[in-house]
Order: C-alpha cells, then sequence, then structure tokens
C-alpha cells in the first residue's frame, strides 16, 4: 500500500500534463521501439523470404540481371497449363464451395446462435478447413479410393458398377472433390458472421410490408450479402490456388498444379539448376494472390457496414 | 390486403406494434415450417457429405483380418518408431510456436493499443499479410535461410524444431485474430492506466494486469496455433523435416490402414481442441445474447 502511494506521483509526474516538447517526441520514439522486435521478426521471416523470391525471379544462379526466368514462365507449357489448371480448379471449387457453405452457413445461422449443433458444425468446419490437408486425402482415398468404402459398397453391396474405375480421384475431378470437401468449411466460417449481421427485424420489416421469402432475399437479404459474399469467393480462389498439401498427397504422377510444379522445380533444383524458374512462379502466384487478395480487403470494408 | 391495414394501425398507434406483426406472424409459422424443413434438408446433405469420409476413414481404419472390426491399426501407430517421432516432434514445434507467437504477438498488440494506436493498422496488415503469400512461396524463398542456418548454427540450426520460425509466421492471421477479440472485449487502456498509477512498471502491467484479462483471445490463439503446427505439411515436406504430416505421408504409401487410423485421430483431436474453444471463446455468450459476431474471421 505505502509502495502503491509512494510511486503513485512519481508515475503522474511523467503523465503527458508535464512533459516538455522535447521528452514528447523522444516518448513517441520510445513508443515505437518497442515494436521493433516484432517488425524485425515478421521482416526477417516473412518479408525476406518474400524479397528472396522476388530477387530471384529475375536474377541468373550466378546473380547476373535476367529476364529468361520469367520468359519460361509464360512459354513454357507445363508451367503456362499448371497455371491454367490451377485458376480453373480454384474458380470451380471456389463456385461449389461458396454456394453449398452459404447453403450449409445458412442453415446453421437460422437456428440457435449458442446451441450444440452450430458449435460442432463451426468447430468441425475450422478443422475440415484449415488443418485437413494430407489427412484429407487419405479420407477421400478411404471414401472413394480402389478399396474404399463407396467403391466397395457398389462393387460388393449393390454389385452395379455405376461408378467409373476408381482412378478418378487422381485426376483434376478427384483433386476438384476433394477442394470442394474443404472449400464449403471454409466459406462456413467466413459467411456466418454475415448471416449472424442479418437482423430479425429486417425479417420482420420485409414480412409487414407483405414480403415473402422470395422478396425478402431479393430486396433486402440479397443485395446485404452480395459483398460478403463476393469477398468469401475470392478468398476461397486464393485458398484453392495455393492449396499444396492435398494436391501432393493425391496425385502421385506428373504435376498438373502450380503448386506442384513450384514444388518440383524445388526439389529438383539441385540436378537441373533451374533453381530460379521457381521462384518466377513463385513471384507469379503472388501476385495472383495479392490481386485477389486486395480485392477481398476492398469488399470485406464495405460489407462490415452491415455487420455489427 | 393486409398490407394498407398493417401501414395504418402502425401510423396511427405508434405502441401499436404487436397488433402489426400478427399478420406476418401466422405467414411465418408456415414459412418457418417450410424453412425448418429446408435447413434439415440442406444439413443432411451438406453436412452428410462432410461426414460421409470421416466415416468412411473409421469404417477404413477399423478393418481387421478376415472382415473382423478391431481397433489394431490405432494400436499399431505405436509400433511406428517414425511416427512416434513425428508426434512428438510436431508437438515441440507446437509449444515452441505458442511461446513465440505470445511473446511476440501479445505484447505488441497491447502496445499499440495503449500507446500507439496509430501503429494498429501496420500491425494488423502485418499479421494478415501471410495469408496473401502461399506456405509453398515462403518455402522457396526461406530455403537459403534455412541451408545457412542448418551450416553455420549446428546442431540447433538443422533441427526440425526451427519449423517454430515459420509456423509463427503462419499463424499469426488466425492468432491476430483470436487475441484482438479478446482485447477488444476490455478497456485495455484504463487498465494499463490504473495499473500504471499504482506504480506497476510495463512488464508488471501488461503480463500480470493485462494478459489475465485477455486470457480468453490468448487461449484460442494457442489452441489454433497447436492445431495448426499439427495439421502443417508443405513447409516441412519441402524442408525435409519428419513432423507428423510427412510421416503420415510417407507412411500412407506403406501402410495406408495405420495411416488412415493416425488422420482420423489427429482430426478428432483437432475437432476437440477447436470445439473447446468454440465453447469458451471470448465474445460466445456476448454473440448469444446479441445474435450477431462482432467481427468476420478470416
Amino acid at each position: 500500500m505505502a509502495q502503491a502511494t509512494a510511486s503513485a506521483p512519481g508515475a503522474q509526474a511523467a503523465g503527458p500534463a508535464s512533459r516538455g516538447a522535447g521528452s514528447r517526441r523522444l516518448r513517441g520514439a520510445r513508443n515505437y521501439v518497442a515494436l521493433i522486435p516484432f517488425h524485425a521478426y515478421v521482416g526477417l521471416f516473412l518479408i525476406l523470404p518474400t524479397l528472396i523470391v522476388t530477387v530471384g525471379a529475375f536474377t541468373t544462379l550466378e546473380g547476373g540481371l535476367t529476364l529468361d526466368n520469367v520468359v519460361r514462365m509464360f512459354t513454357d507449357d507445363t508451367f503456362v497449363s499448371a497455371f491454367l489448371k490451377s485458376i480453373q480448379l480454384a474458380i470451380t471449387t471456389a463456385i461449389a464451395g461458396a454456394i453449398f457453405g452459404a447453403l450449409l452457413a445458412w442453415a446453421v445461422a437460422r437456428g440457435d446462435p449458442n446451441g450444440q449443433l452450430r458449435q460442432v458444425v463451426v468447430a468441425a468446419s475450422g478443422v475440415l478447413a484449415q488443418f485437413g490437408g494430407v489427412m484429407l486425402a487419405f479420407a477421400f482415398l478411404a471414401t472413394f479410393g480402389f478399396n474404399g468404402l463407396v467403391t466397395l459398397f457398389f462393387t460388393d453391396v449393390i454389385r452395379f458398377d455405376v461408378l467409373p474405375d476408381p482412378s478418378w480421384l487422381y485426376s483434376l475431378t478427384g483433386l476438384a472433390v476433394v477442394y470442394t470437401y474443404f472449400q464449403i468449411p471454409l466459406m462456413l466460417i467466413v459467411f456466418l458472421p454475415s448471416l449472424d449481421g442479418l437482423r430479425q427485424e429486417w425479417y420482420d420489416a420485409s414480412a409487414s410490408l407483405g414480403g415473402g421469402a422470395w422478396a425478402f432475399w431479393r430486396n433486402v437479404g440479397g443485395p446485404i450479402l452480395a459483398p460478403s459474399f463476393l469477398g468469401a469467393l475470392l478468398l476461397l480462389f486464393t485458398n484453392a490456388f495455393s492449396a499444396y498439401a492435398t494436391a501432393a498427397a493425391l496425385i502421385s504422377q506428373g504435376a498438373p498444379l502450380i503448386t506442384l510444379q513450384i514444388a518440383n522445380q524445388f526439389q529438383s533444383e539441385v540436378v537441373l539448376g533451374q533453381e530460379n524458374v521457381g521462384k518466377a512462379i513463385a513471384l507469379g502466384m503472388i501476385i495472383v494472390v495479392s490481386v485477389v487478395m486486395a480485392a477481398y480487403a476492398l469488399i470485406q470494408r464495405r460489407a462490415s457496414r452491415w455487420v455489427r | 390486403m393486409t398490407l394498407p391495414q398493417g401501414l395504418d394501425l402502425g401510423a396511427a398507434a405508434p405502441d401499436g406494434g404487436a397488433l402489426l406483426s400478427r399478420p406476418p406472424r401466422g405467414r411465418r409459422r408456415r414459412r418457418s415450417r417450410l424453412q425448418l424443413a429446408t435447413r434439415i434438408a440442406i444439413l443432411v446433405l451438406i453436412f452428410g457429405y462432410l461426414i460421409l469420409p470421416l466415416f468412411a476413414m473409421l469404417e477404413f481404419s477399423s478393418r481387421g483380418d478376415y472382415g473382423a472390426r478391431n481397433l489394431q491399426n490405432f494400436q499399431a501407430i505405436l509400433d511406428y518408431p517414425d511416427l512416434v517421432d513425428g508426434i512428438v516432434t510436431s508437438l515441440e514445434i507446437a509449444i515452441l510456436t505458442v511461446v513465440g507467437m505470445l511473446v511476440l504477438l501479445v505484447p505488441t498488440m497491447v502496445w499499440t493499443v495503449i500507446r500507439v494506436p496509430r501503429m494498429r493498422r501496420v500491425v494488423e496488415f502485418l499479421c494478415l499479410l501471410p495469408l496473401a503469400i502461399p506456405a509453398i512461396v515462403i518455402v522457396v524463398g526461406i530455403a537459403p535461410m534455412y541451408q545457412w542456418m542448418g551450416r553455420h548454427l549446428g546442431v540447433f540450426g538443422g533441427s526440425p524444431l526451427t519449423l517454430a520460425f515459420i509456423d509463427i509466421i503462419l499463424v499469426l492471421p488466425y492468432a491476430y485474430r483470436a487475441i484482438d477479440s479478446g482485447i477488444r472485449m476490455v478497456d485495455v487502456a484504463t487498465l494499463a492506466d490504473a495499473a500504471r498509477s499504482l506504480g506497476a512498471g510495463w512488464p508488471r502491467t501488461i503480463f500480470q494486469v493485462i494478459v489475465p484479462n485477455i486470457r480468453g483471445g490468448i487461449l484460442s490463439a494457442s489452441v489454433l496455433a497447436v492445431a495448426l503446427v499439427l495439421g502443417e505439411f508443405t513447409i516441412s515436406q519441402l524442408l525435409s523435416f519428419r513432423t507428423l504430416q510427412v510421416v503420415i505421408y510417407l507412411l500412407g504409401k506403406r501402410d495406408p490402414y495405420v495411416s488412415v487410423a493416425v488422420s482420423l485421430s489427429a482430426l478428432v483431436f483437432a475437432f476437440i481442441l477447436l470445439y473447446v474453444i468454440t465453447r469458451f471463446a471470448p465474445g460466445a455468450g456476448e454473440r448469444a445474447r446479441r445474435g450477431v459476431e462482432e467481427e468476420p474471421a478470416t
């Protein structure tokens, strides 16, 4: 107690009122010093690697300036087709994931906000959307693979060959199915807060003016949710575009996707001495993802007006 | 015909709200039955799609010899020393990541709120930046740094535990959101003023006064970090470190049954972790009361 009262005047003396202009500037500078460790860390482990990629994309292995890496990325059929396939896969699964995820989010949001259903779905979505990777690929092998549950069910129990050869799972179609599987829960996590933002008063207002469900979604719900939905779509796109683990675990022959191409380049760099083509592709990925994420941030700012 | 009548009532009597809502209520009941049916249909179909592969994992991994059902594939997890090593390595990395993330992020975030609010957006931007830089790109850029560490920092430099450095970066977006929502729940600036005016130094203010008040956010951030580290594959595989996911991946080619058993166990473990934080996350009660979440999660 005595200690507290003794030091109280000292603390007050250092308060804003008694500070001179010079010491205030010093204080201001000292305030920023406390942020140095964080910035240094992010600089070292995030910004520096990004710079290494960026610089590497424009240099030869000997360190000279070159555009060869970038030119190869745009002219080599393998890279161009991998880029296109990645984008195609990302668009398809983003749209499918967004639609199914939004429906699921709506079904959950209409329920008790603190109920079991919601908590279970949200937690399960977190796991499936963000921490699956390799494990989800195995889940699908256990379902649709050569010895999978569904495959065996059709061949042994029903004895009816409706399913195509189980090797479809290892193709782009298979990837699309597995990617959609983790896009749906991601959509739920991103979209649920926006649905929660739709207030009961708005339903009531719409209903009291004679509006049915269709009128509500057409004139109130739809326009309010449109920016959130679009934003979530972009987020899902980047999520699928940059995914690597699932594809690596599922695809063992060839490298149809851009992330697999980067990994290939990365792993064979010593043998072929093409390290920096990988960096050019990596830079290309950063550019695609950054543009989409910037659009996402803009839309999100607009969408957040209604989510209070 | 209800429309003009309703409007009339509302205009005539400001407290005719209960009356006003009567016609829609009847309609809403009819609509709500349709809505309930739609909800159940959606939940069954889409949630069914999400559950099916998980159920298949259980079915697949519990297959015994000659059509028997047993848990021998789960017991076999312990027979693979690689797998046990991978689990231990990943848990160690998880602990380092949690500690590093908290030490780096909590004082910085609290400090920006109290002393330099104008830096708040900068810190937020840097924390969300990993979302714009795919993990596989970070690997390509960071590999030269790891080669350097491996050569110059001896045993430490080549240890898989150094993955914590990158995992801290990967967890920043999620940890930032979680801690930020914890900070928004309490008036951190006033708490700090109170502690300072009673003579506490900055370390004491942050660690003994503010941290206990935002422990919900800190707990969420830590759990998310653990789950992320246990699921991390891209970086460990390409830098050739044998973490849990890499071992599962390699084992998948040798013994798919056991690898599915481990995968299912890891997913269930992550689910339990996340379920606990959705129940006890900061603002869970608040959200229930208002029916609105304060901010979209990423």
